[in-house]
């Protein structure tokens, strides 16, 4: 019988705890207790032997660890042969009753995953899938993924498990205390992720007692559409007499449990710390408990890393700004692949209040895959807000996808086979929410009805590769109402109709509407506000536009959806006073100029002008305005070199003569680059041809092989940028054959190289060694904590600098060299 | 089995700014920085947890170096750390994966920041390492044994390797998530791993003088004044 059917409707019992047994027998700290498959089978046997006659029905197999990072290929599949064979063993092929299916175990590698670990995601999945071939090859029945505290590798192991069998794959993580995974993610956002992946069963085990699981429990409840499992510790663990004792006997236990299975949870055991005897008494007291329905309709929701967000109740706003199209400045970031351009447009949005990130790096002359995946990967490190892949190429949009930690939206799919064809698989393997858009091969229909009927057609087609409605949203296209006076109405009907007809949820490109039109933001936010009233779900849309933000805000008040009215107040609490103010004035407040306030909050010595001090001061706003005031009457040139340059010194001097502290040389740092930016955003809109900054000379930097710290990296080259060198960061954890090749292509006389460890110096001499003898022009400046000058000079650096503005005055010896 | 890993976690210990701003190379005297480090422990208290693992070993001499329970050592200067200590409690402690997070996100976008959000960090581990400490002593006077200052791996010639062995006996990424890289690194950068000797009480304190007054390196950027 397929255990698949089975737990749609009966309560299952899985087993209990194996490690803390194997300790009791004397498995030694630091020993690995899959090892013991090999060398006491029998013990191992009758541990499952034990659970199997206390009426557990899925016996998991001691290969918690059995993995390539901790066994060598052939002592890997001798261990696991021997773990199925032990548990195969030991229940046979069922007794009375129901029978016996044999789990293969599969806990987490116990390495961290890049960007905060140094274990490549491809790595994971292939660790896993080794494990999961291996216990395919010796028979077991299913896959159970468990114990997984971070998402990212949760998401590794069951795609290693859906690449590598047919199995059903049941996954469970460890939440801790605060209810979230160590990495973040609470219940909804991984139910989100594990459901659109796959997964035939989703839970919680180990960490902690069921009673303090319980609230997670609910929680999983509420949000699966798939069956729930539970495997809780026996409570915590203390030491008693020199011996470790749970403080949950098996009664209390049993009772604590037999609660969840009473509220919906389908398959119940025991991890760290549980008996045969607990099990035991857990199925005794589950005992003709009715098995609770489960969810009838999924829920419609993307998840990123820490939460997810559903879509029907909330209007979702996703931001729309990291997209080239007609951006000059943002083409001429993804040229340079300037990542924190972007990375700044994630965290602006955000800050706006968007809920969703729109994430479109698409242009004619990059790489878009590489791009795509890299901008996806960055994004995730910055921002924990869920994203919306938007590419036209089913390739990037696989590797974007396949990188993803969580459930993403996907931007777009249409009525076009060709599209379908692309766009169902990855959605199907992945898991994902996809836009579809009301169009196809004969173009955008004119009536409301016309887009129903697309969209009625793109239902099905998606049903045939088992994508459900849920994960559907259709965008019935928002078109100009300059050129067709109908075309707004239209698209509200069929905003409407699908929403009543086909029960499915609508997002809409909202500024598409007021194209050719004066004043588009009063159009746009009027046609949004109508769009809600209709049953808008979400809109892709510009978080900058205030016109937008204040529809939003007061839509959900007056929807009913912001208790007390009390974001709403808050949010009006922050605007510019006259929009605030209950009764505005009719004339608009006169602006104080622009430059005063500095010099007056100053008090001190005023050098120059306001820009000069806002920067010495490490003032970034003031320093962005006082740019663009500036710039008006200025040329670039004159104001770097006359303002932006002797700002910089006389706080570089200070830090060296140790007047001035780290801290205030990077808020100095930042409000100069940030005043660059300007001048560059400036130059870059042609009004200059000005190029921006002094050219100097070109700088790589790198943090070496094995070290994964950067910060002291990244503040040489805000440094070396502000003082106008070309800096190429290669990143952290650089190998020595990377460093030399970017050395070698671009010719660079100056080589930057930052370990913090004193493990990863030999990574560094490495990197050293390479350089002089496929670069022997360069040269090579080192830093970092636990660097000194014996270091580097035994090492053979040109250079120690002790900190990052000594790292600069050797770069300009090598400029003027 | 000689007791099995116990698992602790803790409210957030008081802040210490002067110290966070230490580590952040400040050194006396630094106008406008305050409202950023405001700001930079507004951000960051949400996401920080403090967690402690632990376990007690015997400790008995071996060949002229020590047995640790978990580990052998020839560790001349953890001999010396441990001397007349028939017992260690092995701990790993962090305050989670919030740090890094932040310290990822405004490294490039923020550099000052990132200097202090890792000051902050370093400042809440250290914290909640003392916290643990003074809790241990407490439970150690009761049995009659008194605590020695704690002991990492780097410190002196306790080398950084028996991380592996300490990761093994404690199971650190399932009892509080932590986990070993590599190059012996750790993911929650702001965790420790170090033993605590437990001598009986009364024998006077014999070890020699702890943190930077015991550290040879005389010219190290955040070496405390006194």
């Amino acid at each position: 019988m397929k255990i698949t059917e089975l737990i749609k409707d009966r309560i299952l019992y899985l087993d209990g705890g194996m490690g803390t047994l194997l300790q009791q027998q004397g498995l030694e700290p630091g020993e690995l207790p899959e090892r013991w498959n090999l060398t006491r089978p029998e013990l191992v046997a009758g541990i499952h032997r034990a659970y199997s006659d206390a009426g557990c029905h899925v016996i998991c197999t001691n290969t918690f660890g059995a993995n390539r990072l901790k066994f060598s290929s052939d002592e890997l599949e001798a261990v696991i042969r021997a773990a199925v064979e032990n548990a195969r063993r030991a229940v046979g092929r069922g007794s009375a009753g129901l029978p016996r299916w044999v789990a293969l175990d599969v806990g987490p590698t116990g390495r961290m995953l890049c960007p905060y670990g140094d274990l490549d995601f491809e790595e994971a999945v292939a660790v896993f899938a080794e494990t999961v071939r291996l216990g395919v090859k010796y028979g077991v029945d299913l896959i159970f993924i468990e114990t997984m505290s971070d998402s990212y590798e949760t998401k590794a192991a069951l795609l290693a498990a859906k690449e590598n069998c047919d199995l059903p794959v049941f996954v469970s993580n460890a939440y801790g205390e605060d209810g979230k995974l160590m990495t973040g993610a609470d219940p909804a956002a991984m139910v989100a992720m594990l459901e659109g992946m796959g997964a035939d069963a989703v839970g919680v085990n180990c960490s902690l007692g069921p009673r303090a699981l319980a609230a997670v429990v609910e929680q999983y409840l509420a949000c699966a559409s798939v069956p729930v499992l539970f495997k809780p510790n026996a409570g915590l663990p203390r030491v008693e007499n020199g011996q470790t004792v749970y403080d949950l006997a098996p009664a209390e236990f049993a009772a604590d449990v037999a609660e969840l299975v009473r509220r919906g949870v389908r398959m119940a055991g025991g991890c760290c710390g549980t008996t045969p005897d607990h099990l035991a008494a857990m199925v005794r007291a589950c005992e003709g408990l009715e098995p609770v329905p489960l969810r009838p309709e999924p829920r419609t929701c993307v998840s990123s890393y820490t939460h997810a967000v559903v879509f029907g109740g909330e209007p979702v706003l996703i931001g729309e700004r990291i997209n080239p199209t007609g951006k000059k400045r943002f083409k001429e970031a993804l040229r340079a692949q300037d990542m924190d351009y972007i990375l700044k447009e994630g965290i602006a949005q955000q800050e706006k209040g968007v809920g969703l990130l729109d994430v479109n790096v698409g242009l004619p002359e990059i790489d878009e895959t590489a791009m795509l995946r890299r901008a996806v990967c960055e994004l995730q490190a910055v921002t924990d807000l869920p994203l919306q892949i938007d590419t036209a190429d089913p390739a990037a949009m696989e590797a974007a996808l396949r990188r993803y930690n969580g459930k993403a939206m996907l931007n777009s799919v249409s009525g076009k086979r060709e599209s379908m064809e692309a766009v169902f698989p990855l959605a199907k393997k992945y898991g994902g929410v996809i836009v579809a858009l009301t169009l196809d091969e004969n173009g955008i229909p004119e009536t409301a009805e016309g887009r129903l009927e697309i969209a009625r057609r793109i239902l099905e087609r998606a049903a045939s590769y088992g994508i459900g409605k849920q994960d559907l949203v259709f965008d019935p296209l928002a078109m100009a109402v300059s050129a067709d006076s109908r075309a707004a109405v239209e698209t509200l009907r069929a905003v409407e109709l699908i929403r009543r007809e086909l029960g499915c949820h609508t997002s809409l490109g909202v500024s598409n509407v007021s194209f050719g039109l004066p004043a588009r933001d009063l159009v746009n936010s009027t046609f949004f506000a109508m769009a809600l009233s209709r049953g808008l779900s979400a809109a892709i849309m510009n978080p900058y536009s205030d016109a937008m933000m204040q529809v939003y805000h007061a839509y959900r008040a007056l929807a009913g959806l912001d208790a007390s009215c009390a974001a709403y107040i808050g949010y009006a609490g922050a605007l510019p006073a006259a929009q605030a103010a209950p009764a505005a004035p009719a004339a608009p407040a006169a602006q104080p100029p622009l430059a005063a306030p500095d010099a007056a909050k100053a008090g001190g010595v005023d050098s120059g002008t306001g820009l000069r001090r806002a920067v010495e001061k490490g003032l970034r706003e003031q320093a962005e305005r006082l740019t663009a005031e500036l710039l008006r009457t200025l040329p670039p040139m004159q104001l770097i070199q006359e303002e932006i340059i002797p700002a910089l010194d006389a706080v570089g001097e200070g830090f060296e003569n140790k007047t001035v502290y780290l801290p205030q040389l990077l808020m100095s740092a930042e409000a100069a680059k940030a005043a660059f930016e300007v001048v560059r955003a400036h130059a870059s809109a042609g009004r200059e041809g000005d190029k921006a900054g002094p050219g100097r000379c070109r700088v790589i930097l790198a943090t070496v092989k094995g070290d994964i710290h950067d910060i002291g990296k990244n503040i040489v080259r805000l440094l070396l940028e502000n003082y106008g060198f070309d800096v190429t960061d290669l990143g952290r954890d650089v190998a020595p054959e990377r460093v030399t090749e970017e050395t070698v292509r671009l010719h660079a006389p100056l080589v930057g190289l930052s370990a913090l460890m004193t493990t990863t110096v030999p990574a560094m001499e490495e990197t050293i060694r390479q350089l002089r003898a496929r670069a022997p022009w360069c040269r090579i400046v080192v830093g970092g904590a636990v660097l000194t000058q014996e270091y580097a000079d035994a090492i053979g650096a040109d250079k120690y600098a002790k900190d990052a503005m000594e790292t600069v005055r050797y770069a300009e010896q090598i400029d003027r060299a | 089995m000689p007791g099995a890993v116990c698992v602790r976690r803790y409210p957030a210990p008081a802040v210490n700014r002067r110290e966070i701003l230490r580590y952040a190379g400040v050194r006396g005297e630094a106008p406008g920085i305050e409202p950023l480090l405001d700001d930079c422990l507004r951000e960051a208290a949400p996401l920080l947890v403090y967690r402690v693992c632990f376990r007690e070993f015997p400790v008995t001499a071996q060949d002229g170096g020590l047995d640790l329970g978990f580990a052998r050592t020839g560790s001349a200067d953890l001999k010396r750390n441990l001397a007349g200590c028939p017992r260690l409690v092995l701990f790993a402690a962090t305050v989670g994966l919030g740090p890094d997070r932040l310290v990822g996100k405004y490294s490039r976008l923020s550099p000052s920041r990132a200097l202090l959000l890792q000051a902050v960090g370093a400042e809440r581990i250290e914290s909640l390492c003392d916290v643990f400490a003074q809790e241990l002593a407490g439970e150690a006077a009761a049995r009659g044994l008194s605590p020695r200052p704690r002991f990492s791996p780097g410190y002196g010639d306790f080398p950084l390797s028996v991380q592996r062995e300490i990761f093994g006996a404690l199971d650190c990424p399932r009892s509080i998530g932590v986990s070993l890289n590599e190059s012996l690194l750790m993911t929650p950068s702001k965790s420790v791993t170090a033993v605590i000797g437990l001598a009986p009480a009364g024998q006077g304190n014999a070890c020699p003088a702890s943190g930077c007054g015991g550290c040879g390196r005389k010219d190290c950027s955040v070496r405390r004044e006194t």
